[in-house]
């Protein structure tokens, strides 16, 4: 917006002639002092005035959406953006368009998100589809953004959509396997669904999706985690599950980052996976020509090779050896 | 690299008004209650509180607060749970909470528990783990926490954690070191971290540290001065500290300081701001970085002012 503009239009516009500006009062000598352009002093004056009479009017919701633009931070409008909208019995799918626009500009913004809420709850089930969709075109700009997946989170809980959400973590992570909050969004899915029947229901197809992710990049940590989550309350299977102590050696066998593997099969031998000599072969190959010698103990040859290959951790990789039970072993 | 530039942080932090018409100034105008705690609990570890006059910014917090007992970000706006907390950590800072009618405030925070324990930021009714954080602190520091149900709000928080260890803004969430802040912090000071497992949490913790040294706040994502406070925060009140390697976030932080003109920016070679430098000298203030005062990594305030508010009453 041109700032020279705006200011005429306000102070010279007759529909505001009845109304007085009120100035902002920052206080004697502020903390942190702002220096405030002519046309946000304007219409935060303006917006002040219709506030303080609580005017719901056409004109103070048109006078919320200038001021939103000049900071769309601000809840104390949307607030009152909100009781007018109420107020004047406004249809929220044309105030849903009108937030799309500048959600796009402003995707980590806490107000927009909260707004987009309230109006969804509004309007109900019939939002679920829109939201999803909003979503998803916001989580194409950022895969990341936090508000985006927790509002998506939200929409799913709320008013529904589950059918077609795995796949959508799906192609999220074809297009980049190191998304952690795409894991962590199928980890939703797969565990609070309605429609999938839970972990134990899911593990087999999961189990082996995650093995296949982990194997295409054996350095990317949440495929790893993933793959623990999968056995939640369920160690047991967790050890005896020989697709997962395989995993680890295949990638110990391969040329790869190898700390996860490493970690993970040392957090099997620390709940009683019983590793053969093959695993013992493979790790023995990875151990540095300077390292101190083979231990008998492989959960302490493990910690000894982490302690190497992963020297920003030393310090955890030190507690971990430290920690072995006498018993771990063979 | 070098040192801590103590002096010119100070000087950026009291001649922020100098740069007129910034973004950021728009931007800051309704948050300008956690501009003045970063900026001054910024002073105060740097030892330079004394530089300004408390008296004007008490009264101008005080004009902040509402007939609710919240306190908004300026003068004028609406009271939010991020304010209010903001604002009594400033008073704390300058041993002025005997200005507050602590029941007021107290109630206030306590309306804004939901049935199913967890907290809403304001009237609005955003829920969020963050502000569970921002209600127990606050009602610590006024010593009123028998004024909301506790065990709802950790069973909340506790609902909170994944299987990563971390814990999310909502049951579910992705796991956040701001958000694992809240939590840990929540939980330490009722007293409630045995909800939390310390050995895997301390473990995703310490894997955010990057080749640079810095932290980073999530799996895949750059690394970030601010979360030099978030996870090192989190790490120290599980015990698990010791578990990165100090000297290079030491680095890495002092490399994202403006030598000249002062001020620490997110990343070496970016913009400072007054949110970065605080967390900047906060996360140096954790790693023991000499000249600074200590700071309580629960409460973030420094721990003379903690000791004062727990053990002089």
């Amino acid at each position: 917006m041109d700032a020279e503009e705006h200011k005429l239009r306000l102070s010279q516009d007759p529909e505001w002639a009845d109304v007085t500006p009120i100035p902002q009062d920052d206080g004697p000598n502020p903390v942190v002092p702002i220096a405030y352009k002519p046309d946000f002093i304007e219409t935060m004056g303006y917006f002040r005035a219709v506030y303080k009479a609580n005017e719901f009017s056409p004109r103070a919701l048109q006078l919320t959406h200038q001021a939103i633009l000049l900071n769309p931070g601000n809840y104390t409008v949307w607030h009152f953006r909100r009781l007018i909208l109420d107020a004047l019995g406004i249809d929220l799918n044309e105030e849903l368009n009108f937030m799309s626009g500048i959600s796009e500009s402003n995707p980590k913004n806490y107000q927009i998100w909260h707004h987009r809420r309230w109006i969804a709850e509004k309007l109900g089930t019939d939002a679920a589809s829109k939201e999803l969709e909003f979503t998803r075109r916001m989580l194409s700009l950022d895969a990341k953004n936090y508000h985006a997946w927790s509002h998506r989170q939200w929409v799913l809980q709320a008013l529904g959509g589950w059918e077609n959400e795995l796949d959508y973590c799906h192609q999220l992570l074809e297009k980049d396997v190191f998304n952690n909050s795409a894991w962590n969004q199928r980890y939703f899915v797969v565990t609070r669904s309605p429609l999938l029947g839970g972990l134990e229901a899911t593990r087999e197809s999961e189990v082996k999706y995650t093995i296949e992710t982990i194997l295409g990049n054996p350095g990317n940590e949440s495929p790893w985690r993933y793959l623990r989550g999968l056995y939640k309350n369920d160690p047991k299977s967790w050890i005896s599950d020989p697709q997962v102590s395989s995993v680890c050696l295949k990638v110990l066998s391969a040329e790869a980052n190898h700390v996860f593997a490493l970690s993970t099969l040392l957090d099997l031998l620390s709940h009683g996976f019983q590793a053969n000599q093959e695993f013992r072969d493979a790790v023995d190959s990875l151990r540095p020509s300077n390292s101190d010698p083979a231990d008998s103990d492989l959960a302490k040859t493990i910690c000894s090779i982490l302690r190497h290959v992963d020297p920003m951790r030393v310090n955890y990789w030190t507690w971990r050896k430290s920690k072995l039970p006498s018993t771990v072993s063979v | 690299m070098g040192e801590l530039v103590v002096d010119k942080h100070v000087k950026y932090i009291l001649s922020v008004e100098k740069r007129k018409d910034s973004f950021e100034s728009v931007v800051l105008e309704h948050l300008r209650m956690n501009g003045a705690y970063w900026g001054l609990a910024t002073l105060d570890l740097l030892g330079k509180l004394d530089a300004l006059d408390s008296n004007e910014v008490i009264e101008w917090i005080m004009k902040c607060q509402h007939e609710s007992g919240g306190f908004a970000g300026n003068i004028g706006h609406d009271p939010h749970m991020l304010y209010t907390l903001s604002a009594v950590q400033v008073l704390a800072l300058f041993d002025k909470l005997n200005v507050l009618d602590a029941d007021k405030v107290a109630n206030y925070i306590s309306g804004l528990q939901n049935e199913d324990g967890s907290f809403s930021g304001d009237e609005w009714g955003e829920v969020d783990s963050r502000f569970s954080y921002l209600a127990i602190c606050c009602l610590s520091i006024l010593h009123r926490l028998d004024k909301i149900n506790m065990e709802k709000a950790v069973n909340y928080i506790a609902s909170c954690k994944n299987v990563d260890g971390g814990f999310g803004c909502t049951p579910g969430g992705e796991s956040h070191a701001g958000q694992i802040f809240c939590c840990v912090g929540a939980l330490a000071i009722t007293g409630s971290l045995h909800h939390v497992d310390k050995d895997l949490l301390g473990w995703w913790l310490c894997e955010r540290q990057v080749k640079s040294g810095g932290l980073n706040g999530r799996p895949e994502k750059l690394p970030d001065v601010c979360y030099s406070w978030w996870v090192l925060s989190s790490l120290i009140m599980i015990d698990r500290v010791h578990w990165i390697n100090k000297d290079k976030l030491v680095k890495f932080i002092l490399n994202c300081q403006d030598t000249e003109n002062g001020g620490i920016s997110d990343r070496p070679e970016d913009a400072v701001d007054v949110y970065h430098t605080y967390f900047g000298v906060a996360g140096l203030s954790l790693l023991e970085y000499p000249g600074l005062k200590a700071i309580d990594p629960a409460h973030a305030l420094p721990v003379d002012v903690v000791n004062r508010i727990f053990f002089q009453k």
